[in-house]
C-alpha cells in the first residue's frame, strides 16, 4: 500500500491574508491520509512556465471531513508568486504527505511556538493539534511590520498570542528573540518549537540551548524531489548528512551542527 | 497483447522503462509510491567502496527546463548496502542494478568483487562519468585509454552483465563507446549529466557549493538523443538511453534512436509515478502502430 501519493487537487479557496501571504485550500480527489504539523506537500505550479521543479509548502490545516488541506503561501519568487494567483476551481498537483512532524508535547508540557514569515503555518497547526489548554501554549509571531503579520486572532482559543515586529508597529519592537517571552524566564517552558527564516531559527536555537530547553526547528532547505532520493536537501547533523525532506524537516536542535 | 520484454545481454527486463541512478534511491524509497514490480528495473544510487558524505550544501540549482546537481555520490558504502539495504530489496520482482563508482581502478575492482557475491544483482552499471567528484569519476570516462583500462580490469573480475555509463562531456562519445565495447562491456548506458554552472547575479556567487555541477532534465534531451543515436549506430552491444525523458513520447524517441531500455531520471522528482505512465504510453503506442513487441520499436527510426 502506498504511503505517499501524487494527485490532482482542486483549489477551493485562495484568500489574501495580507499583501504577501495567501491561504490556499485544496480538495483531495481521494481520502486524505493522516497529516501532522511539520509535514509538507510538494506542489507543481503549471502556471509558472519558467520554473521546472515543484515547490514545497507546509500543511497549515487539514479537514478530514471536507477532505481538504490548506497552506499559507508567501510570495518569494517565481513559483510562489504564480501560485498565489491561482483561481478557485483550478487543478493543483501535490505530492503528499512528506517529511516528519514535530514531536507532540506531553500533557504536562508548557510550550512556546515561534513563527516567522512563512513559518507561521506549521506553528498554528501545532498550536491547534497540541491538545493543551491555552495556559500551557504561548505562540509568538515575528515580522518586519504590522503589515507583514498574518491575522491569527482565531487562534486565541488555542494559544496565548504574542507579537514582535522590527518597527514596533505590532507587539513588542525587535526580533522575536528580543521579546519578553525570551528575555524573561525561558526556562518556564519545557518545549520550544520554531519555524521561520534561518536566522530566526538559529537565534531561537541559541536561546533554547542557553536555557537548556528542549527545542525543535523546521528547516527549509532547497529541495528537488522532496521524498529522499535526490540527496540535494541535506543538512549536516551529528549523525552525518541527513535529508531535510525525509529525516526532517523537523530536527531537534541538539542533532544539528548549529 | 504487446510484448514489452527486452533483453540486454543476460538481463531480462519485463518492460523497457527503468529508473536512473541517483533519482530513485535504493528502490525502496519508491515503494512508498508504487509496487516496484511494475517497472523494468532500478539503477540504484551510485555506490562506493567506503562511506562518502558528498559535497557541501547547496547541491542543487534549478535551471531552465532542468537542474544542476552536485551531490557528489553521497552514500554509506557497499558494506552498509549489503548489510542494511540489500536484504530489504532482495524480493523485489524487478531488475536491480548497482551503479559502481571509484576514485581508483582498485576501488572499482574491490567494489565489483563484493557486488559479484549478491545473487539478486545480475548486472552493474560502471559509472565512469560522474562530474561531481574530485578524483576518479568522470576522469575515467573522458579519455579512451582510461575508459578502456577500467572496463578491462573490471571485466576480469565480473561475469555478469557489465554496463558502462558514458559521459557526454567528450568530443566523441562514439569513440569512448567503441573503446569500452572493445574491452568487453556488455552494454553502454548514456548519458550522464552535462557539466554546467549557475550564478546568482545579485550576490555574485555560484549557486552550487562546487561551482560547477551536472545538468539534467529536458534541457539536455536533444543532445542526449543525438548521442544515443550515434552510439547505437557505432556499437553492436545494446544501448540504454537516458537524458531528459519526461513522458512516453520521449521514451519512444530514445527507443526509435536505438535504445533497448530507457532510464527515467530527473522526471521522477517532478512526478514519482512518471515511469508507470510511460509504460502505459509505450504500450498504447505499440498497439496503435501494430507492433507486437518492443523489439520491433528499438532502432526502427525511418530515414
Ligand atoms: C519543508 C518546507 C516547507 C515550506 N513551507 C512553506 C510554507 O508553508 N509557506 C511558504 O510560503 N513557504 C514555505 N517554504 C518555502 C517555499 O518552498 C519557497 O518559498 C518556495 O520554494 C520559493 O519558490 P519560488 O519559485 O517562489 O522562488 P524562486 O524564484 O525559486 O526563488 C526566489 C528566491 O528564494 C530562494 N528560495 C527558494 N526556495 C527557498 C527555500 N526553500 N528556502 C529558502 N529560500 C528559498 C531562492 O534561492 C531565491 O533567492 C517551505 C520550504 C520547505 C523546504
Ligand atoms: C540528483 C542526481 C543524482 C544523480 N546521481 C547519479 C549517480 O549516483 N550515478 C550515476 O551514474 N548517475 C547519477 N545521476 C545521473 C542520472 O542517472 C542521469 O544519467 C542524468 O540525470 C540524465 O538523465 P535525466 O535527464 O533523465 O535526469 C544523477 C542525476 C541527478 C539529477
Ligand atoms: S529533496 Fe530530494 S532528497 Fe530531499
Amino acid at each position: 500500500m502506498p504511503k505517499k501519493f501524487v494527485a490532482e487537487f482542486v483549489v477551493v479557496e485562495n484568500r489574501a491574508l495580507n499583501a504577501t501571504n495567501f491561504l490556499i485550500k485544496v480538495k483531495a480527489p481521494t481520502l486524505l491520509p493522516e497529516i501532522k504539523p511539520g509535514q509538507f506537500v510538494n506542489v507543481e505550479i503549471h502556471e509558472a512556465t519558467d520554473i521546472f521543479l515543484r515547490r514545497p509548502f507546509s500543511v497549515f490545516e487539514v479537514d478530514y471531513e471536507d477532505n481538504t488541506l490548506s497552506m499559507i503561501v508567501k510570495i518569494l519568487g517565481k513559483g510562489s508568486g504564480k501560485l498565489t494567483e491561482i483561481k478557485v476551481g483550478s487543478k493543483l498537483s501535490l505530492v503528499y504527505p512528506l517529511g516528519k512532524s514535530f514531536t507532540y508535547p506531553d500533557k504536562d508540557d508548557k510550550i512556546l511556538l515561534v513563527g516567522g514569515g512563512s513559518g507561521v503555518a506549521p506553528m498554528l497547526f501545532l498550536a491547534k493539534e497540541s491538545g493543551l489548554p491555552i495556559s500551557q501554549v504561548d505562540l509568538i509571531l515575528g515580522a518586519r511590520t504590522s503589515q507583514d503579520h498574518v491575522n491569527v486572532e482565531d487562534y486565541a482559543k488555542y494559544a496565548s498570542l504574542h507579537y514582535a515586529s522590527e518597527d514596533g508597529s505590532l507587539g513588542e519592537k525587535g526580533f522575536v528573540t528580543q521579546h519578553s517571552v525570551f528575555t524573561t524566564n525561558l526556562k518556564n517552558y519545557t518545549k520550544i518549537y520554531a519555524c521561520g527564516p534561518d536566522g530566526m531559527m538559529r537565534a531561537v536555537a541559541k536561546h533554547a540551548k542557553d536555557a537548556e530547553v528542549y527545542c525543535e526547528v523546521s528547516l527549509e532547505n532547497l529541495m528537488a524531489c522532496g521524498f529522499g532520493v535526490c540527496l540535494c536537501c541535506i543538512e549536516p547533523t551529528k549523525n552525518g548528512n541527513q535529508c531535510v525532506c525525509t529525516d526532517g524537516p523537523v530536527f531537534n536542535i541538539n542533532e544539528l551542527k548549529w | 497483447m504487446v510484448d514489452l520484454k527486452v533483453k540486454v545481454h543476460n538481463l531480462e527486463f519485463k518492460n523497457p522503462i527503468t529508473l536512473a541512478s541517483g533519482t530513485c534511491g535504493f528502490a525502496r524509497e519508491m515503494t512508498d509510491f508504487f509496487d516496484p514490480s511494475l517497472v523494468g528495473g532500478f539503477f540504484l544510487k551510485g555506490t562506493t567502496l567506503k562511506n562518502r558524505d558528498g559535497n557541501a550544501y547547496p547541491r542543487m540549482a534549478e535551471t531552465p527546463s532542468g537542474m544542476l546537481n552536485a551531490v557528489g555520490l553521497q552514500n554509506k558504502g557497499i558494506d552498509y548496502f549489503i548489510e542494511n539495504i540489500y536484504p530489504e530489496i532482495i524480493d523485489y520482482d524487478t531488475q536491480l542494478i548497482i551503479n559502481v563508482n571509484g576514485s581508483t581502478v582498485e576501488d572499482y575492482i574491490a567494489l565489483t568483487e563484493k557486488v559479484n557475491e549478491l545473487d539478486k544483482i545480475q548486472g552493474i552499471e560502471l559509472n565512469i562519468s560522474c562530474p561531481n567528484v574530485k578524483e576518479g569519476g568522470m576522469a575515467f570516462g573522458v579519455s579512451c585509454p582510461s575508459a578502456e583500462m577500467v572496463t578491462r580490469e573490471v571485466r576480469k573480475v565480473y561475469d555478469k552483465t557489465l554496463i558502462v555509463k558514458l559521459s557526454p562531456n567528450v568530443t566523441s562519445i562514439t569513440d569512448i563507446a567503441q573503446a569500452v565495447e572493445g574491452q568487453g562491456a556488455d552494454a553502454v548506458s548514456l548519458v550522464n549529466t552535462f557539466l554546467g554552472m549557475a550564478i546568482e547575479a545579485e550576490t555574485r556567487k555560484p549557486k552550487l557549493s562546487t561551482i560547477t555541477g551536472g545538468l539534467s532534465g529536458p534541457a539536455i534531451k536533444p543532445i542526449a538523443l543525438r548521442m544515443v543515436w550515434q552510439v547505437a549506430n557505432a556499437v553492436k552491444i545494446p544501448v540504454i538511453g537516458m537524458g531528459g525523458i519526461m513522458n512516453a513520447a520521449d521514451a519512444i524517441e530514445f527507443m526509435l534512436a536505438g535504445a533497448s531500455v530507457v532510464q527515467v531520471g530527473t522526471a521522477v522528482f517532478k512526478d514519482p509515478l512518471v515511469a508507470l505512465q510511460i509504460i502505459d504510453g509505450v504500450k498504447e503506442y505499440l498497439e496503435r502502430h501494430n507492433m507486437n513487441s518492443v523489439e520491433e520499436l528499438i532502432g526502427s527510426l525511418q530515414l
